[in-house]
């Protein structure tokens, strides 16, 4: 502080001391590092995540990525954040009609509730003809996702809802 | 662009480094304006108007780039006799049934191309239209002759270039000043600018976004710059193009691979219960003969090999009858009102906030309360799961929590670290992401989710007819770990797709019609060539060439530019030595250069297709446009759209302003909702006399469920907001800081005001316009650090025509000073402003 009211940059050995020689970066402890693409926008600059004990310590930018050069912006910065905030829901919620309030029901509960009614719906609502020509489908089991899918996760919708005759299959690349 | 894909305006500001002019047209001040030459304010809504006169600047100063309009655009080609313009009849084309509010484009056609029968089977008109049919051109071009007539003078009346020169020709800078209150000193700098730096040693990019699209014109703005792109010689060309900036990680990605109701992936439409009945009757209906589209059966037959494996023969039409059929419109905003009226009984909604994120909140919070089911995959809980105990509709009495029957379930979601997997970026890039950690508790991938729901939904199926699809589907892909995570990179071989030996394929070109490939999506054919995730290279920017090839992988074939055949003259030598790209060798015979050409790798320049010939043998060595029929960049557009050949510009749904181009208001062909629930304000209310247009900001994403639950962006930008002039603050009584409220036909919505000088009113036919910026990331709920009114809610719902994308670029509003009413209140406020 002295060297800096002196004049020195603050930014350069001024701000040098010997606690701040003694930091370390917490991405050197990291036991493993993932290269990954950051989720907001669609420029696609290159993270690098960084994991200990199983949790997420810290995630930046790739430095050799030739998109993004190492940079993210507030968002990206901030996505560390994002997978570890405590408002992430990591519960399955069940609301029943009518109901006020939320339940708890276990993941694989709700897994088979769900293809129940898949399958029930997907037959009260089979359409085998319309206007007199074939059409193999169900108007009642729609689907809308957002465009932060995976290309396999796309690619496995598209394919089971088709199969299933679910034509009301949208995205926010229509939005 | 600095405001939204920040880390991407990098390179805009290297280019200014380096001496390049940079121009920022928008109707709201954003970062992107503050660093930039020339910030030029414009009405929102105006674009075409600009655009065309730039294209009338550039065609009356003959300032093209006249070889290569010559040698690789339509501009030669001539038009049927029978075809009228906008000109001949006061805003509309040829062929417009005013009855169904569609065009039968069959007068449209290159001449000898025409039709005389109406035909509402054929690509642009009615059946088509319907379905959104030309979402499909997102890979190719619509059918049309591969030679038709031309006049390589460009005298002709019927040429394309006449028609343009005709078309364009009111479109002046008198009119940019009376429609998007640009003027003519400014609109001189700009055409000055970009003709200066286009030809043989520069080119010209143009950079756009929702901006662009979200319009009831939005598929002709972006011709309207394709046009001014090919008149200049910038497609194809290092430096050139017309630039989509996507707003989501991987919306590309959803896009290719879609889950979009009108296409399957790779851009093959779904097919049409009335265009459709066998596949060689879709074959035939879908596009032309020649160009790389030709080849569309091998694509095809090979998706329905990787999705229905051996049950897929030949005697049975590859299954080709598995696929549903449309039968008209089933898009986002058509479900919604299938909702509301009760036809659709469950919805899947993943990753994705329609309460909050899509137009007329309303509308869709009603839909889902109008459900027997509903499966919200998430982070957080958003607004579209929690929308039954905290929706606006309950505090105003439209909705009481104990009568609504929707069964919710919410599933948690992993993100984007705890998984593996492509996005496919804005630049057609897909990136391979590494798996960092296991997702926590229940929360699960998509992926995980779909596959195994549909396993558990097949043991449940029995074996009749309306069960066999499902049943004969494969789906059978390697687990991995406790949670039995599907491998994705098993998924993404088979979007590759596989050869008769089982082997990976490298390129779509290796794709038969026979049966015996196998292809998920044959644009992404060779992401898994030699049997190794090409996605997820990762040499370093720094040891490898500029164009970086080997950083991940863009198809197709990754090419990093498209139509790069056209960096190179007809003859195959670079226009010039600074924008040298891809070039043809002719001692080796093959075309090499900077990027994957993206043309036959071994077709001369000289080459001339024999009679008869099809698919890419059709095309010749000068033809760049290798997805079309004609191998020609359009100008005009002769077959596929279904508002028009040329831009025209027609005013927003809802504007203050009269269209004094022509005696059409508004796109004739525009999809409206004309419904209780999505009331529209009218053409020149002096109850809505503003102009608001939606946007965002860089501390945001979107609906908000990935930003403002994050305390670090909350804290950034920490409410709903207006941005509005002194001029419209002291008019209505705003304060800096204070409060206002923003009223629709649709909704009335509070926010925080912001008063700067840097929203100034435009003058547009002698009246001063005020325009309001409302940035529309904020909800009620849904987990948020911050919450606020929605700014959706405002939108009406009214779409292109096209592609069914809805206008929440431009709308009108009334603005009022204070706090939105409570209750009843809010409901008879709104009442008021509608009728009053």
């Amino acid at each position: 502080m002295i060297r800096q009211l002196r004049g020195e940059d603050g930014r350069r050995d001024a701000a040098r001391s010997a606690r701040t020689d003694a930091l370390r970066p917490r991405v050197e402890e990291a036991d493993t590092v993932a290269k990954s693409i950051c989720p907001y926008c669609a420029v696609g600059c290159g993270q690098l995540v960084y994991v200990k004990d199983g949790k997420v310590t810290q995630i930046e930018g790739d430095p050799d990525s030739p998109i993004s050069r190492g940079r993210l912006c507030p968002k990206g910065s901030a996505s560390k954040q994002l997978v570890t905030h405590s408002g992430r829901q990591t519960q399955v919620l069940y609301r029943r009609p009518y109901g006020i309030e939320w339940e708890r029901l276990d993941l694989g509960t709700a897994m088979e509730m769900i293809a129940d009614r898949v399958v029930r719906t997907r037959r009260e609502t089979w359409e085998a003809t319309h206007g007199g020509k074939e059409v193999r489908r169900t108007l009642g089991i729609a689907g809308l996702g957002g465009a932060t899918l995976d290309n396999e996760e796309n690619y496995l919708m598209k394919k089971l809802y088709t199969a299933l005759g679910a034509i009301q299959v949208e995205n926010q690349a229509r939005i | 662009m600095a405001e939204c894909h920040p880390v991407g305006f990098q390179w805009v500001m290297e280019a200014r480094l380096r001496g390049v002019k940079v121009f920022h047209i928008d109707p709201r001040f954003s970062r992107t304006s503050a660093a930039v030459d020339r910030y030029l304010p414009i009405r929102a809504g105006s674009d075409i108007v600009l655009l065309g006169a730039l294209i009338n600047y550039v065609l009356s100063n003959e300032l093209y780039f006249r070889e290569y309009v010559l040698a690789y655009t339509n501009a030669a080609t001539l038009v049927s006799e029978r075809f009228r313009d906008t000109e001949d009849l006061d805003g509309l084309f040829s062929g417009f049934d005013p009855g169904t509010r569609r065009y039968d484009t069959g007068s449209w056609a290159y001449e000898g191309d025409e039709d005389a029968r109406t035909d509402e089977m054929r690509e642009g008109s009615g059946v088509h239209a319907e379905a959104a049919g030309s979402d499909s051109y997102g890979a190719r071009g619509a059918g049309a002759s591969a030679r038709p007539p031309t006049d390589p003078t460009l005298r002709h009346p019927r040429c394309v270039f006449q028609i343009l020169k005709r078309h364009f020709a009111r479109y002046t800078p008198e009119m940019v000043q009376e429609l998007c209150g640009i003027s003519p000193e400014e609109f001189a700098e700009l055409a000055e600018a970009i003709t200066a730096n286009s030809g043989r040693e520069r080119t010209t990019a143009w950079v756009y976004s929702v901006g662009w699209t979200q319009h009831s014109v939005g598929v002709q703005y972006i011709r309207a710059a394709s046009i001014l792109q090919l008149l200049l010689g910038n497609i194809g060309r290092p430096g050139g193009g017309i630039l989509a900036l996507r707003g989501h990680a991987s919306i590309q990605g959803s896009t290719d691979i879609p889950t979009l109701f009108n296409l399957l992936p790779g851009y093959i439409a779904m097919p049409h219960a009335h265009r459709h009945d066998d596949l060689a009757d879709y074959l035939r209906r879908e596009g032309g003969d020649t160009g790389y589209w030709g080849n569309r059966r091998a694509y095809l037959v090979s998706l329905l090999k990787a999705w229905w494996g051996d049950a897929a023969t030949e005697d049975n039409d590859f299954c080709f009858d598995y696929l549903p059929r449309l039968t008209g419109d089933h898009g986002h905003y058509t479900t919604v009102m299938g909702q509301i009226d009760g036809t659709v009984k469950g919805y899947f909604v993943v990753g994705e906030n329609p309460a909050v994120g899509s137009s007329n909140g309303k509308a869709q919070r009603l839909g889902l309360a109008n459900l027997d089911w509903l499966v919200v995959r998430d982070l957080t809980v958003v607004e579209t799961a929690s929308f039954w105990k905290d929706a606006p509709e309950l505090e105003t009495g439209e909705l009481r929590t104990q009568d609504i029957a929707t069964e919710v379930f919410f599933l948690p979601a992993a993100s984007h670290v705890e998984k593996e997997g492509t996005f496919t970026n804005t630049q057609r890039l897909l990136q391979w992401r590494e798996k960092a950690l296991e997702p926590p508790g229940e929360c699960r991938s998509d992926l995980w989710f779909y596959y195994h729901l549909g396993k558990l939904i097949r043991q449940r199926l029995g074996d009749d007819e309306v069960d066999r699809p499902a049943k004969e589907l494969t789906w059978d892909y390697p687990e991995h770990g406790e949670i039995r995570e599907p491998s994705a990179e098993a998924v993404l071989r088979e979007i590759n797709g596989t050869g008769p030996d089982g082997r990976a394929l490298s390129s779509y070109q290796e794709l038969r019609p026979d049966g015996s490939t196998t292809c998920g999506c044959w644009i992404y054919c060779g992401v898994y060539a030699d049997e190794v995730n090409q996605a997820a290279r990762r040499r370093p920017g720094s040891a490898q060439s500029w164009v970086a090839p080997e950083w991940g992988w863009a198809w197709p074939a990754n090419r990093r530019t498209l139509y790069n055949r056209a960096s190179a003259d007809p003859e195959g030598r670079p226009w010039s030595e600074r924008k040298a790209y891809v070039w043809w060798d002719a001692e080796k015979g093959e075309w090499t250069g900077h990027d994957v050409p993206d043309f036959d790798k071994h077709k001369a320049p000289g080459y001339e297709p024999p009679e008869g010939a099809r698919a890419e043998g059709a095309l010749a060595g000068t033809d760049p446009f290798i997805m079309q029929s004609d191998g020609k960049g359009w100008l005009y557009v002769p077959s596929g759209l279904a508002d028009g050949p040329l831009p025209t510009h027609y005013e927003p749904h809802e504007s203050p302003v009269l269209n004094t181009l022509y005696g059409r208001q508004a796109n004739p062909a525009r999809r409206l909702y004309d419904r209780p629930e999505n009331p529209y304000n009218p053409p020149g209310s002096a109850q809505f006399p503003y102009v608001f247009t939606t946007s965002r900001v860089t501390e945001h994403h979107t609906a908000g469920g990935m930003s403002r639950t994050l305390p670090y962006l909350s804290e950034l930008q920490p409410a709903p907001f207006c941005e509005v002039s002194p001029r419209l603050a002291a008019e209505v009584g705003l304060v800096n800081g204070g409060w206002a409220t923003i009223v629709t036909s649709r909704a009335a919505a509070e926010m925080r005001v912001l008063v700067t000088d840097r929203v100034r009113p435009l003058r547009v036919q002698g009246q001063l316009i005020e325009q309001v910026v409302i940035p529309y990331h904020w909800g009620y709920g849904g987990g948020g650090v911050v919450t606020g009114d929605v700014a959706n809610d405002l939108l009406a719902i009214v779409l292109d025509p096209n592609v069914y994308i809805q206008e929440s670029k431009a709308g009108t509003c009334a603005v009022l000073p204070g706090r939105r009413p409570r209750g009843r209140a809010l409901l008879d406020l709104i009442e008021e402003y509608r009728h009053g």
